[in-house]
């Protein structure tokens, strides 16, 4: 015998509403990650803080599209890329063609022939560079290869996951990510070792 | 193989960090490390960089954040 409809009915949105207040809780609980990559994709701490809450009144908005058991924090990275790009934030779709980047240890051999092949043993080394100069280095970089910084370096994202965030092959992130790094290396060593 | 070792080894590095290189790679980049000062201290000066540069997002929500975060709660399209 089936139960009477309105029992049912009234089960089934209580299981909902339960769903949806777990999500909450669970993304929620991301926030603080979400607001960090947020940060260090656009310019201010305002415009960081208003990506977050676009981001988050769209997904609780769409909660249910949200397969439980897959990775809620790339999921809530996606939406904030893509509202981030529709608020033309992302101002060129392609990074322009710039010089070849120099090498990786284009860096590494400034700081040694500034302070010494010894002082790159030195974490203290790396601590010449303030902080500042590295926000500014990222904030400067070419907008597709900030974000894939930004999702690896800082968001621990794999390369798989930033693909799927940014929605391009693989390849594309690894490529977008090393000449990134690359191309922060440079103007690291153009700002701060002049 | 007529290639430099170190430019090998620099090719190798930042996937070395990323722990993403082969068995195989990684041990050619591991056996170069271990005999070469030059690419050692550049390793150590690219392993202490990445961690600087995941120091500058080490940045907390601003306060207030999460109560508005909170408050945008109920949201459901499909409701």
């Amino acid at each position: 015998m089936s139960e009477p409809e309105p029992a049912a009915e009234a089960r089934r949105i209580a299981s909902r509403e339960r769903d949806r207040v777990r999500f909450e809780e669970e993304a929620l609980a991301l926030a603080d990650q979400v607001y960090r990559v947020a940060r260090r994709l656009v310019g201010s701490r305002e415009e960081a803080e208003d990506l977050v809450q676009e981001t988050y009144a769209r997904a609780f908005r769409s909660w249910d599209s949200f397969t439980p058991g897959t990775n809620l924090r790339a999921w809530l990275l996606r939406i904030l890329t893509n509202l981030n790009v529709d608020r033309g934030r992302r101002v060129q779709r392609t990074p322009p063609t710039q010089p070849l980047e120099e090498t990786d240890y284009y860096l590494a051999n400034k700081v040694a022939s500034a302070a010494g092949e010894e002082a790159l043993e030195q974490d203290v080394v790396v601590e010449r560079l303030s902080q500042d100069a590295v926000v500014k280095a990222l904030s400067e970089l070419p907008p597709q290869f900030r974000e894939a910084v930004v999702l690896v370096d800082i968001g621990d994202f794999t390369y798989q996951d930033a693909a799927q965030i940014l929605d391009v092959p693989i390849g594309t992130v690894m490529s977008r990510l090393h000449r990134g790094r690359r191309a922060l290396k440079r103007k690291l060593a153009e700002e701060a070792l002049p | 193989m007529t290639r430099d070792p170190c430019e090998r080894c620099e090719e190798l590095l930042q996937d070395y960090l990323d722990r993403t290189l082969t068995d195989q790679e990684w041990a050619e980049a591991e056996v170069h490390l271990a005999a070469c000062d030059y690419c050692r201290r550049r390793y150590r000066f690219e392993e202490s960089l990445r961690r600087y540069v995941r120091l500058t997002a080490e940045e907390r929500m601003p306060p207030g954040l999460m109560a508005k975060l909170q408050e945008l709660r109920g949201l459901d399209a499909t409701a």
